[in-house]
């Protein structure tokens, strides 16, 4: 009997084994510390509300273990389960601002895909001449709107919105909105459009469809995904728009973002109820990404790679 | 930008009588003429030429509406399935001139004027006054220059979304989990992610982050205390939010790489390092243009974080452009100045961005002397 058995692993494949090893070691470190940097921030906001005082003092992060969940943040919103069925004005004010970042964002977006869409059919499928402009010059002009800062338009919109009565509403809101995202969706969807062979729309018309039929009834279909890849974008972007929201409303039309941040200014901040107020405000875009991440992602690599 | 692609032609059979044309014609004219009056009105009644008293300027808005649908129907009435193609863009073109260009030529009106919304006097003409008052104001320089600083930080941010993404585009488990996780980020708002990291985590007495520093070693964590930490603290937040968006891109690029390149540079002995400087670096040279400069883009437009944690302090340190024409407003009601700061932050940003590109074209398409 020999000691060292025939078939074996030389040297130099068991050290490459280990470098392999302390290779994935690496990778999976870096990915675990990198989610950890993406996620405790949600996790800490989602935990302090249901924190008591002694609680957030401590620095106390695992609920059951470290402290006693306790509905104290929600109970300051009106949400919690002993007060949701009772009067609450906290209540009443935050459904308020929900449902008025709910109708901004989702009116904005709906026009800008939609006005979106037809300009970027239009500049992917025909040539247009207005005066000097050209199809380049034409989506230059779209998509140049891109660079400017909403700081330029903020305070002449402020002087005219007064004029037009249009302050404060959720109409002016969404019209703004609908300008600050539609470049973004103009570019997602041209690059849909262009990758739409257009001998589709040349069977359509040739079996009678006209030009606008044939973009409502077999483009826009095929289209669907990037469409909702756009939507979804244009949604986060406007539902987390503070800016034109902090500068053109104040009563009626403010949003989520303006009443989070009205509440941070105030002496004595109270954690818990801050944190369920965030909590809130953050959680229908947390849930959009996780479910909806795919189009996200679609809509942010579509424009990257021709 | 090559934006013609295939073009859709249809040729089209249309009978355009002289009456079809008359009745565009008069569409149009008629529609502008009822513009250019309600207008007119507008104007005489602001300066009390006529009896007429309007509470708002509602009904030059709805002559501009009317405007827009008759040139809208008259391309039909005149070009018949041609127009039927206008229609497509010429909605887009009316609205984004109603929002960009009237309020932008509104704008320079507006900065060349000494207007105070809290004083009584309303608007008065002032030429370039705010220029010379904007050319001795220390805090718009000082604006100014921290944009700079914020902007050279997305070569940090790119490098991190770079690494980021080549992992999440190498072979590992759970792939999906980690995508999901690293975009989160990018889908809070600025102003909850300035409550929860910049004044709840970041809390110097028992904030989780000033914990760590503690236990780092840092005695007295402080992270608005001085201008550059305050600055190099918002230059964080705001990477951690956008830091997906670049990732992203990036990775849908990396994805795009045939396989074959890399296994051919393989073949040819590449280690990873030489391979990914050689190959996947050039390779991914034009998407990474394109993210930066989105990312720059985006960043020239930074305000949410700093209005809300720092407010510009300490000492303006922390302040962008935007959040300090946006406390102009605030504390001071100065919307004359403060328009005329945003205009010439307009004007720096066409033209270092016209830069930039004319420099990236000109290196990614370098013209060699004969």
């Amino acid at each position: 009997m020999s000691e060292t058995p025939i078939f074996h692993d030389s040297e130099a494949d068991l050290s490459h084994k280990a470098k392999w090893f302390a290779n994935r070691l690496v990778i999976y470190g870096i990915l675990a510390l990198w989610t950890l940097i993406c996620l405790f921030p949600i996790y800490w906001t989602l935990t302090t509300s249901f924190k008591m005082a002694p609680d957030v003092m401590q620095g106390n992060m695992i609920p059951w273990v470290d402290f006693e969940p306790k509905w104290r943040g929600w109970k300051s919103l009106g949400l919690s389960p002993d007060t949701i069925f009772t009067e609450s004005t906290v209540r009443e004010e935050f459904l308020k601002r929900f449902w008025n970042s709910t109708i901004s964002a989702l009116g904005s977006s709906a026009l800008a895909v939609i006005l979106g869409s037809m300009v970027a059919y239009g500049l992917s499928r025909f040539r247009y001449k207005f005066g000097f402009m050209r199809n380049p010059d034409i989506s230059f002009f779209f998509l140049s709107q891109l660079i400017l800062p909403p700081v330029v338009l903020a305070l002449p919109f402020l002087v005219l919105y007064k004029q037009l009565d249009l302050l404060d509403t959720r109409i002016g809101l969404i019209l703004l909105y609908t300008l600050t995202v539609l470049p973004i969706v103009i570019w997602i969807m041209r690059d849909q459009f262009q990758a739409i062979p257009v001998e589709l729309e040349e069977a359509a018309l040739v079996d009678g469809l006209s030009i606008w039929g044939a973009f409502v009834t077999i483009i826009l279909p095929i289209a669907l995904p990037g469409m909702v890849a756009a939507f979804i974008l244009a949604l986060v972007l406007t539902w987390n728009e503070y800016f034109f929201a902090a500068l053109l409303t104040s009563t009626d039309a403010k949003t989520l973002p303006v009443m989070v941040a009205s509440q941070t200014g105030s002496q004595g901040i109270n954690w818990w109820s801050m944190a369920a107020l965030s909590w809130a405000a953050i959680m229908p875009l947390i849930v959009i990404g996780i479910v909806l991440e795919k189009y996200i992602i679609k809509g942010m690599a579509s424009g990257a790679v021709k | 930008m090559n934006t013609q692609g295939d073009l859709l032609h249809v040729v089209t059979l249309d009978t355009i009588t002289p009456r079809r044309v008359l009745l565009g014609r008069v569409l149009i004219w008629g529609s502008a003429a009822i513009m250019a009056l309600s207008f007119a009105i507008l104007g005489l009644s602001e300066y009390g030429a006529i009896p007429l008293q309007f509470d708002t300027w509602r009904i030059g808005l709805y002559g501009y509406l009317f405007w827009a649908t008759c040139l809208c129907f008259a391309q039909v009435v005149l070009y018949g399935e041609k127009g039927k193609r206008v229609l497509f863009i010429l909605p887009g073109v009316l609205f984004v001139v109603a929002m960009v260009v009237f309020p932008l030529f509104y704008a320079i009106l507006i900065g060349l004027s000494d207007w105070n919304l809290a004083s009584p006097n309303g608007r008065q003409f002032n030429g370039l006054d705010n220029f010379r008052q904007m050319w001795g104001d220390p805090f718009y320089w000082n604006a100014l220059k921290n944009m700079v600083y914020y902007t050279a930080a997305i070569v940090v941010e790119y490098a991190i979304a770079f690494g980021l993404a080549l992992i999440l585009a190498s072979d590992i488990r759970a792939r999906k989990f980690f995508r999901v996780a690293f975009l989160m980020p990018l889908m809070l708002s600025p102003v909850a992610v300035s409550w929860m990291v910049g004044k709840s985590m970041m809390e110097i007495r028992f904030g989780p982050i000033a914990r760590t520093a503690r236990w780092l070693g840092w005695d007295h964590p402080s992270f608005f205390g001085s201008p550059e930490i305050a600055r190099a603290t918002i230059m964080l937040m705001d990477a951690w939010t956008y830091i997906p968006f670049m990732m992203i891109m990036i990775l849908a690029g990396l994805q795009a790489i045939p396989r074959e390149v890399q296994e051919a540079a393989k073949v040819d002995g590449a280690s990873g390092w030489r391979n990914f400087w050689e190959v996947t670096f050039p390779l991914m040279l034009p998407v990474s243009i394109t993210a930066i400069l989105i990312r720059i883009i985006f960043k020239l437009k930074l305000a949410d974080i700093i209005i809300n944690v720092t407010s510009g302090g300490p000492g303006g340190a922390t302040d962008s452009v935007t959040s300090f024409i946006f406390r102009e407003y605030r504390d001071r009601s100065n919307v004359g100045y403060g328009t005329l700061l945003a205009l010439v932050y307009l004007v720096l940003i066409v033209v270092a961005i016209t830069i930039f590109m004319k420099l990236m074209d000109r290196w990614m398409n370098p013209r060699y002397l004969q």
